[in-house]
Order: C-alpha cells, then structure tokens, then sequence
C-alpha cells in the first residue's frame, strides 16, 4: 500500500497528493508518469507526476476528477493509501539548452507542465509559461509557475482572470512580439494540443506534446496505448508520453480516447452519483 | 502380453453450451479412480521415450507406478524433483508434442495420459503443507526479474541453497503469462497464487509494481542495491502486430491486451471490477497459437455472438495444444482456414466494421518444409466484425536491454544466453521465453532452473559464505 501523506484540492474537482513511494522518488524526472490503483477491483490509472520530493521519498499528482475511478481516488484523504503504485514509466522530457522554450499549459496540464519548466530553466534555458483554464476557479499553481518561468502569461476561456482567451491566442500574441522560441511544448486536452501544433507548423516551431492515450500495464506489454506518429505506429508508454507535435495523428487519438466512453458512463451511473463524469458531485 | 485399453480414460469436463458462457474451469481432472485405471496402461518401460519429450525430464513412469499403488504424495515428490509445478504443467504443457508424443503405447493406441496423470497428482498435494528443506544462509543475494515460470523456478531453487532472493515484477500481481494471459477457465489462478504462497514462506521477497530498466537498472542492482547476480525472466510480452491498414481503429486489440483486461483486470465483472473491455457481436481473432485460443474462447465468454479464428494455414498447422483446438471447436468458435487478413475496414467514427481477407493455397514447401501459403487472385472477401484480436506473436520487452548496452541480444532483441542461463554481462543470467523468443511454461521453468543452477556455482565459486 502507498501512503497519501498530504491532500489539497487545488480548485472544484481537482486534487493535489502527495503519496509515499520513495524507490519512484529516487527515479522520478520531469515528463514520466506513474499508474495506481485505487484498491483490488481498480482500474489501473495514469497520471504524470507533477513534482517529487527525493528526501520526503513522495511523488505529487493532480488530478482531475474525470469519471468513475479518478472520482474514487478523489474521496480519498490524507492517511488513506492506494492499493497499487508504479513508475517512473515513461522516457523522461529531453531537456536542454535550446534557448528560448515556451511551455504552454491547459487545464489540469500545468501539473505536468511545472517540473519539465523547473527543468528547461535549471538547464540555461529562457522559459515563458502560458497557462490556460476554462475559468478562474480553475486556475492553480500560478506562484509556483512563477517562480520557474522567467515570464508567465495567463489567460481564461471565459475572461474570468487576467484576460479573456485560449492558450493559442496568447501563444499567438507571443510570436508575433517576440518571435518564434527555439521550443514550443505543449500539455492539456488533446484539442489544445493539436490547435498549438496546427499553429506553431504555420511558424516552424519545434513543438512537442505529452499524450494521455487509454492505457493498461504502461510497460510496453498491451498496445492500448498506440498512436500514429509520422506514418508509424508507436506505443506511448514506452515510447512517449511526449512526441512531435508535428508528427501526431491527433484525430486518430481523438478517436481512441472515446473508446470506452459507452462503458465509462455506465461505471459512473452503476456508482450511483450519474453526474455523467463532470466531477460536479464528486467535489 | 497385457491388454491394453486403446484409449485414454476420458476428461470430465463441463459440457460445451454451459462453459461457454462461464469462466470455470473447463477439464475438472480425474479422481482417484480414474487416475488409477489410467496409470494401469502405463508399461513401466526400462527405456522411457516419454522421459525423453519431456523438457525437463520428469520420471514419468516412476511416477505413474506410485499412483498405481495410490501413493499420490509420493507421486508428487517424484515429479517435484524436475516440474515445481505439476498443477500447472499438466494444465498447460502441449503434451501431444512433448511427453505423450514418444509413449510406446501411442504407436498403436492412445498415448498414456501423461498430462491429466501429472494434473491430478499436482492437485493432489496441492493443500497439503509441504515441508521445507533449506540450506543454511549463504548471505548472497539474488534478484530475480519477471514473476512468470522462468522466475518462479530460479527463485524456488536458489531459496533452497540457502540464498537470499528477491523477485521484481512490472505488474501488480505476480505469476506473467500465467496470470495475465492464460485464462482461469484453462489455469485457475488460485493455483498460481498457492505456488506463490508458497515461494513466500521459503523466505522469497516479491517486489510487484517493479519496472526494472525503470525503477533500477541492471547495474544499479548490482552495484548499489547489494545483490551478487540477477536473472532475467521478464518473457516475450511486447505484442506484435500486422502492421495493416486501420490497426489503430478502435476494436482492434492485441491479444494482451484482451486477455489482461479479461484475466489480470478481471472485465468480465465490469463494472463491478473498474476496467472496462469491448467484446463486440462478431469477433475475429487473427492467428492459431494457444494465445488465439484463449482470447477466441474468452470472447466466447464474454458474450461475442460469432467468433472466427482466422488462419493463414491449414488445421494441421495450427500451432496451438490440440486439447485447446477441440475445446475451441466444441464451444463453437468457428474456424477459417487458409484465411490471410489484408486490411481493417472502419466506420466515420473510428470504429471497426469490417476485415478483409484473402483465401490462401498451400504451395511448394518452404526452407523449413511447410507448405508456404499463398494467396487465391480475386479471393478477396468482406468479413464483417466489431473486433479484432491480432494474436499473431510477442517479442521481448526492450526495457531493460535498452538500458544495459553491455547484454548481448539477438536481432529480434532477445537476449543471448547459453544453455545455463549465462548471458555476456557477468553476473547475469536470463531464461524463458526473453531467451527463446514465445515458447512453452515448462521450457521456461526448466531454463529458470538450469540458471538457477549456474548462479548458484557462480556465487559458490566466490566462497560458501558472502563475507
Ligand atoms: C501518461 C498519462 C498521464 C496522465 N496524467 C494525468 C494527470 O496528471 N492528471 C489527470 O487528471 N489525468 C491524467 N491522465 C488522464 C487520466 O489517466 C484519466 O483521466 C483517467 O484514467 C480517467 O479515469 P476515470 O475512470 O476517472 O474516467 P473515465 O470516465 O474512465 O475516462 C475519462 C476519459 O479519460 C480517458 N481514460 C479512461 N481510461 C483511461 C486509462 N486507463 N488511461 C488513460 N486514459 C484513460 C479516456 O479518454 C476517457 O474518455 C493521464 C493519462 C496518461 C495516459
Ligand atoms: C495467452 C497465452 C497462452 C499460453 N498458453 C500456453 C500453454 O497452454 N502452454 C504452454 O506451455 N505455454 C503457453 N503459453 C506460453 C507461456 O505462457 C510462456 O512461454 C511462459 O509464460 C514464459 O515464461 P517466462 O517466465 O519466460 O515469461 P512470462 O510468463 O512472460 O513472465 C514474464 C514476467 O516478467 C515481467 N516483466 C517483464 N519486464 C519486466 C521488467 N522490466 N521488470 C519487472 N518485471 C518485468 C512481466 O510483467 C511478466 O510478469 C501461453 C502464452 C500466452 C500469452
Ligand atoms: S512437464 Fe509437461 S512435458 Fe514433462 S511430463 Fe509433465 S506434462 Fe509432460
Ligand atoms: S513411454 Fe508410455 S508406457 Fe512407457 S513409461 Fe512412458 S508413459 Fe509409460
Ligand atoms: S499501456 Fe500497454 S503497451 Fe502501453
Ligand atoms: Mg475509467
């Protein structure tokens, strides 16, 4: 059993922990990620680890409470342990002095986001963090962006905090200013990630993206977790999570991401809340 | 002479409609009577064939004396002395290749039913305590890599010379193939989790949710985390596929990944058990192996209205234990052979609808003697499925070599290792299907053994004690 040794809930839905692993503490680098278990009948869950601590021994995570089983880890508190935890899976992030980085966060994607930024700036580079959520409430870790970003930009779907707009319109504002960076990278939903790879081909950036596909073991084992990358089929567990943007057959991820859209909404209404996997009553 | 029976004493087994639809155990073994009736058409031969079939030599006719004279226990300790695990060889070996192929009493008859002979005793001792004989500690420390058969046989072995062991697995339960592959309808899991149960109480520490190559290299085991030699067991687990047009639509599974969600995740509960699976109304399972069995069946189970293995080659190819074959048929898998899979058709959102196919004919007989097939012009037809479970072969998880340039593998990525598990890396040992490429449990056992043998001279010839 992994223990959580602290919880926060970093805004409606989204949660913080901090779970006791210290061998995947030891390992862990920005850009991998780590699957759980919540208990014996729990599916195995992904989620890229969003900070570390080698002394502490403990990995953070945020989440998001996106159906049935993040929506049973999201009850859980401090104390509480998961049945299972394994990682670091995953190539880390290729970081290096590229020079000017841009790293562009939606949503939940800030997490992931924060150690590769911490990274690319520790390794020479200028970093600028654009981050993104539907709303105000939404928004977390700005402080902590801050401070490894030598510039941050922010911005709301809905004008709710700092300015009114997606992420690819203040990447876009960005360019035109100050020129193209030498690295865009990119984290969040999978449409916003396609819209800041369909915009930074206009301009030739280099870019790259962490995909979330569907997966099981995250060893290489299964090939749930295909994807087309430049013509080729690759697995993203072993091979990725982070690929050229460029590269990606987004619409196909598109497509295997709802695979189990049908069965997922059954788990939640078999749980009993129905909320039809918005997290609203999981909070 | 003796008269023989000409036939083997028939399985009990469950009857085709009902097993179809449940996920218990198929054959449910001979009792005693019928084991003993069975031994009594063993010939007790001076020179044993069967012995030689069998990869790891089991005593066969000693044995089959002993449940003659109802002496089961002692059966087992006979057979334990080269299988660890009856219970599970006598499930899962593909006798008619092995053992049962050379039986003297095959050449007119029916072979002796080696493998139901070899499950009953296996069951027979199952519960019963066994004692334990260990070597005093030597203080050396062993890790092993990979829970399937080639690492539960090294760990058992190295725990009775008295070392210290320590088993790393990928997954959150112990056992490979054999728990997350190998169905509980043909391999009750309980069965490996008692094997398990039992390399526990000898002292054996299993680590699960253990990447190594991931969490720990190779080197840093040896020379941060104190462990004197690693063997490396970790299989034939990464899926190939046909690389067709549309693979990547949704329906297409590898046959891994059907069969963990299935086995491993336990999706014939969903949603009870979290993790969902896509049986689909008609299923194509691509390939003849075991693994195409098993997920043809288990999609059975699971509800499928029709379900096709589809085979390039003729039915006296198919590679799979022929046991499995007739299970499969009885069930009502339905069978295309001379059959060759060209492309995934899929519909605008992304699902499968279709498979097309081309009819094949054997032609002239290739390097290795089988008739190559080859495709009918114009044969080209439509087979309309919901899913796909390609079952056409596994190669060697990359994870660790990738990390340790200095083991040697094979252009396939297996890793070179001689008959006693001795890879190029000193201190390194490797068997089993990481070795062999996708092969059988008890080669794997027997490979886990024969390394287990070599590490244990390789750690002596260092002193009998670590100092
Ligand atoms: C490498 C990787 C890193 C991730 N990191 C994070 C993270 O840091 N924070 C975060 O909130 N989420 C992350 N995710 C996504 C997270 O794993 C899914 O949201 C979660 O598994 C959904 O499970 P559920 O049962 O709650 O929801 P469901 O209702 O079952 O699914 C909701 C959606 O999540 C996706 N999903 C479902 N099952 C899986 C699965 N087994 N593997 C991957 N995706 C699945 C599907 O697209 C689905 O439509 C990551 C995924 C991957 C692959
Ligand atoms: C569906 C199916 C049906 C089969 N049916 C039969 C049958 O009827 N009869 C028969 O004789 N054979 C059968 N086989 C083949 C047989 O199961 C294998 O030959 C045998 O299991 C090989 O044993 P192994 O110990 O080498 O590897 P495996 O059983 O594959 O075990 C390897 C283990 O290592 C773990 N691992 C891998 N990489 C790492 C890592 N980096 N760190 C930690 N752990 C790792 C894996 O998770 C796995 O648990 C079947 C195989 C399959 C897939
Ligand atoms: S281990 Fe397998 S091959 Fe050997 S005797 Fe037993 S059933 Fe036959
Ligand atoms: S060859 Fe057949 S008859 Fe002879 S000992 Fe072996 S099992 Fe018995
Ligand atoms: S998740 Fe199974 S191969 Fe990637
Ligand atoms: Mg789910």
């Amino acid at each position: 059993m992994y223990q959580i040794v602290s919880k926060k809930t970093l805004a409606p839905a989204i949660h913080e922990y901090e779970i006791l692993a210290p061998k995947v503490a030891k390992k862990a680098r920005a850009g991998q990620f780590v699957i759980l278990r919540v208990d014996e009948d729990g599916e195995r869950i992904p989620l890229t680890i969003a900070d570390y601590n080698r002394e502490a021994g403990t990995i953070t995570v945020v989440f998001a409470e996106a159906g049935y089983s993040t929506g049973k880890l999201g009850k859980l508190e401090a104390g509480d342990a998961v049945q299972d935890f394994v990682g670091p899976l995953g190539v880390p992030s290729h970081v290096d002095k590229f020079g000017k980085v841009v790293m562009v966060a939606g949503g939940v994607g800030v997490a992931p986001v924060f150690p590769i930024a911490r990274a690319m700036k520790a390794a020479g580079n200028h970093v600028v963090g654009i981050m993104g959520a539907r709303s105000k409430d939404l928004i977390f870790w700005e402080q902590r962006m801050q401070e490894v970003c030598h510039q941050l930009l922010v911005t709301t779907d809905d004008g709710s905090y700092v300015r009114k707009g997606f992420v690819t319109d203040v990447l876009r504002q960005y360019i035109e200013e100050a020129g193209r960076p030498d690295l865009v990278m990119a984290i969040g939903p999978l449409p916003m990630m396609r819209a800041v790879a369909d915009l930074t081909r206009e301009y030739g950036i280099k870019t790259m993206v962490s995909l979330n596909s569907i997966m099981v073991d995250g060893t290489g084992m299964c090939g749930a977790c295909r994807v087309t990358v430049g013509g080729e089929t690759k697995f993203v567990c072993v091979d990725g999570p982070e690929f050229d943007g460029h590269l990606v057959d987004f619409a196909e991820q598109l497509m295997r991401s709802r695979k189990y859209k049908a069965e997922e909404q059954l788990a939640l209404n078999r749980a009993g809340c129905g909320c039809g996997g918005g997290g609203k009553c999981h909070g | 002479a003796k008269q023989i029976i000409p036939q083997k004493h028939a399985m009990p087994q469950q009857d085709p409609l009902v097993r179809s639809k449940n996920f218990a155990e198929v054959a449910l073994g001979y009792d005693e009577e019928l084991a003993v009736a069975e031994a009594e058409r063993c010939l007790n031969c001076k020179k044993p064939l069967c012995k030689q079939g069998c990869p790891v030599g089991v005593d066969i006719p000693e044995f089959i004396a002993l449940v003659k004279e109802r002496k089961f226990a002692e059966a087992a300790r006979v057979i334990k002395r080269t299988n660890a695990l009856p219970a599970v060889c006598g499930r899962v070996c593909p006798q008619e290749h092995q053992c049962e192929k050379y039986c003297v009493v095959g050449k007119k008859h029916e072979p002796v039913a080696i493998g139901r002979l070899e499950r009953f005793v296996g069951d027979y001792v199952m519960n019963m305590e066994t004692e334990i004989e260990k070597a005093a500690p030597t203080g050396y420390q062993v890790a092993i890599v990979g829970s399937g058969p080639a690492g539960l046989a090294c760990a058992a072995d190295l725990a009775r010379w008295g070392h210290s062991v320590t088993v790393f697995e990928a997954l959150h339960t112990p056992g490979g193939v054999l728990m997350y592959g190998i169905p509980e309808f043909r391999l009750p899991k309980r069965i490996v989790q008692l094997e398990i149960e039992n390399l526990k109480k000898m002292g054996v520490k299993i680590e699960t949710n253990a990447v190594i190559g991931q969490i720990a290299s190779l080197d840093e085991l040896l020379n941060e985390e104190g462990f004197d030699a690693v063997f490396l067991g970790t299989g034939a687990g990464t899926p190939y596929f046909m690389n067709l047009p549309g693979e990547n639509l949704n329906g297409v599974y590898s046959a891994n990944e059907f069969l963990t969600r299935a086995n491993l995740m336990k999706a014939y509960r969903f949603p009870q058990s979290a993790t969902p699976i896509k049986v689909g109304k008609k299923v194509a399972v691509l390939g003849g192996g075991n693994v195409a069995m098993d997920a043809a069946r288990t999609a059975l189970r699971l509800g499928a209205e029709e379900v096709y293995i589809v085979y390039r080659r003729s039915r006296a190819e198919l590679p799979a234990r022929l046991e499995e074959i007739e299970h499969a048929e009885e069930e009502g898998v339905k069978f295309l052979f001379l059959t060759n899979p060209t492309r995934y058709i899929g519909n605008q959102e992304g699902w499968l609808t279709g498979l097309t196919c081309i009819k094949m004919e054997l032609g002239e007989p290739d390097a290795s003697g089988r008739r190559k097939p080859v495709p009918v012009d114009g044969s080209e037809f439509l087979l309309p499925v919901d899913v796909a479970i390609v079952a056409i072969g596994q190669g060697p998880n990359p994870l660790i070599t990738k990390t340790t340039p200095d083991l040697a593998t094979n252009r396939r990525g297996n890793i070179l290792a001689d008959e006693t598990g001795k890879t190029s890396k000193e201190g390194v040992y490797a068997g089993g299907d990481v070795v062999t490429g996708a092969a059988t449990v008890i080669k794997a056992m027997g490979a886990g053994r024969a390394a287990a043998r070599s590490i244990h001279d390789y750690l002596m010839s260092k002193g009998p004690q670590k100092n």
